[in-house]
């Protein structure tokens, strides 16, 4: 559906995006991540025709964007990340105007009108004055703005950024419900969101491509060996950790902090072992009580960060 | 084309649903209500005087009343013109709409003609005050419609010269008071132009003067109709909302 290759973009005196290639299928919903000022937007702009390449060709359900802008503007719904509203109109005004310009016949215009304002739950504002909505609302506003000609593909510059916690989920479901015949791309900054509502992840760092992957692979990428967080009521924690140490496989075991007052500890594994069996066991049979048992999986965080770390890295080699 | 009149209708409704097209027609309407005040009691004045004086010859309403009066008109219009045309993509750039615009299916030149025919029926509005005062001489007297007729299409093609140059000058800023301030100035250089006549009869002087706003406006207000003038508030349009299209694909390339 989305297609990049070779995309650059030069602004005047800085490099955005560097050379990133990618794809996306029919029906994926795609998460582009990054930190702020890394290439998302400007990827984005360059995908809705609002920003041409410098260099490289994108192409948007099979239509290029210099070659055919209208094509393209016409399968693709843009949700910026400033919500385009005009704060002196009313919602529903608003929305029959952009039904028109998306090309949208006069008689479906009141039908569609009231189907976005369902699906995003604004029906009860749909006579106010958009400058008087609250941010939630007007994120919603935009959201309905961009579905409204029921696009192929869904691009979201940040659909969460500034929401409370109860409107992030509800903007997520939202974008979940409409992920079956609609290909998306979002971005964001909420490493949370991509694991809930992404089937891929791109992350993106300063302009350049550092992993394009499932969620599920790039939990994977992290470590090849087991961690293992343990806890243990009813012992001396120096005899449970000398205790821990003599089961087999294991490397080496951390103490850590507990609020609970029990030790706790950390148990690293040898590489293809399998451990906790065999650390319950131990735990039982020398009379202790054993109160938490879970493997520590990488959170995407740390593998994000580690990603765009690196990155840095070797730029700073680059310039030394 | 539709896609023009959707822009164009919503603009007209951007005036109305703001402040800005009361305050338009509020101030035209108190000004031009005064001009009209005073030309109307200054002829009857002094036609009563003439009539005391013995006088046959009747005074010409359209050359004592109407006549300055549209000439006045045309004069606050150079100072309206660049209330009603400095939003017009000021404000989307700041706000960031300019980007629903331009992602939408929609062309260049239809923005631009959309957004210039939205403000120039805003001042077709304005006008219309000045036309109602003169309207209301019919109910008293019975002046020539031509000369009327004609200076009012003179004004509103003049107007829409100033307008096609103050959308330029929008789409070259995010902040209205600068596009307004800079298209006051560039109208205001265009109306003096025609004082280098008065003070040099050189050829490159009349090409210069010819340049000018007003000069193509007098026929007009005199109930002539020539092609030339026509044509040169026309060509302005045309020219102006040129290098607004010109300027909205560039700002694709500068920002």
């Amino acid at each position: 559906m989305i297609k990049v290759e070779g995309l650059t973009k030069r602004y005047a005196r800085n490099v955005a995006v560097k050379n990133i290639s990618f794809e996306v299928g029919k029906g994926e919903i795609v998460g582009f991540l990054g930190k702020n000022g890394a290439g998302k937007t400007t990827t984005m702009r360059v995908l809705t025709c609002f920003l041409p390449p410098t260099e490289g060709k994108a192409s948007v359900a099979g239509f290029d964007v210099l070659e055919q802008p209208m094509d393209v503007k016409r399968n693709i719904g843009y949700l910026p990340e400033t919500p385009p509203l005009y704060p002196e109109m009313e919602v529903w005004d608003y929305l029959s105007f952009v039904a028109k310009l998306k090309g949208i016949s006069g008689g479906d215009i009141v039908k569609r009108v009231d189907e976005v304002c369902e699906r995003t739950a604004i029906g009860d504002v749909k006579y106010k004055i958009i400058g008087k909505l609250s941010k939630g609302y007007r994120q919603r506003v935009g959201l309905a703005q961009a579905i409204i000609h029921n696009p192929p593909v869904l691009i979201l510059d940040e659909p969460t950024s500034g929401l409370d916690p109860e409107q992030q989920l509800h903007v997520r479901q939202l974008v979940a419900s409409l992920s079956g015949d609609h290909t998306i791309i979002l971005s964001t900054h909420i490493l949370s969101e991509v694991e809930q509502s992404c089937s891929k992840v791109i992350i993106i760092n300063e302009g350049s491509i550092v992993a394009v992957d499932s969620v599920a692979a790039l939990h994977k990428r992290g470590r090849s060996t087991e961690v293992v967080a343990i806890e243990v009521a009813g012992g001396d924690s120096f005899q449970i950790k000398q205790a821990l140490e003599q089961v087999p496989g294991v490397a080496r075991v951390v103490s850590r902090d507990s609020k609970s007052g029990n030790a706790a500890f950390e148990v690293e594994g040898l590489e293809n072992s399998f451990i906790r069996p065999d650390l319950a066991r131990s735990i039982v049979h020398a009379g202790w009580h054993l109160t938490e048992l879970r493997t520590v999986g990488e959170s995407l965080e740390d593998i994000f960060l580690e990603l765009t770390r690196a990155e840095k890295k070797e730029v700073e080699v680059v310039t030394k | 084309m539709k896609n023009v009149l959707t822009i164009c209708a919503k603009e007209i409704k951007g005036y109305f649903v703001s402040p800005i097209a009361y305050l338009l027609l509020g101030l035209f309407g108190l000004i031009s209500g005064y001009f009209f005040y005073s030309a109307t009691a200054f002829f009857v004045m002094s036609g009563m005087r003439q009539q005391m004086m013995g006088s046959q010859q009747p005074m010409s309403v359209n050359e004592y009343v109407i006549a300055p009066l549209l000439g006045n008109s045309s004069v606050v219009g150079l100072f309206l013109i660049p209330l009603i045309s400095m939003r017009l993509f000021a404000e989307e750039m700041r706000s960031g709409t300019i980007e629903l615009l331009l992602t939408s299916p929609v062309r260049d030149w239809e923005i631009v003609l959309g957004k210039w025919a939205g403000a120039f029926v805003m001042y077709l509005c304005v006008l219309g005050v000045s036309a109602l005062n003169i309207a209301m001489l019919f109910i008293w007297g019975s002046p020539d419609w031509r000369p009327i007729a004609t200076g009012l299409l003179g004004l509103a093609l003049q107007g829409g010269c100033l307008l096609a140059i103050g959308t330029f000058i929008s789409t070259t800023t995010r902040n209205q008071i600068i596009a307004g301030g800079a298209t006051f100035a560039v109208s205001l250089l265009l109306w003096v132009l025609s004082w280098v006549t008065s003070y040099n009869e050189a050829g490159w002087a009349q090409v210069i003067a010819y340049m000018a706003i007003p000069t193509h406006y007098e026929p007009f207000a005199k109930g002539v109709l020539d092609t030339k003038d026509v044509v040169y508030y026309l060509s302005v349009i045309f020219f102006g909302l040129f290098l607004t299209k010109r300027s909205l694909e560039s700002l694709r390339w500068r920002s």
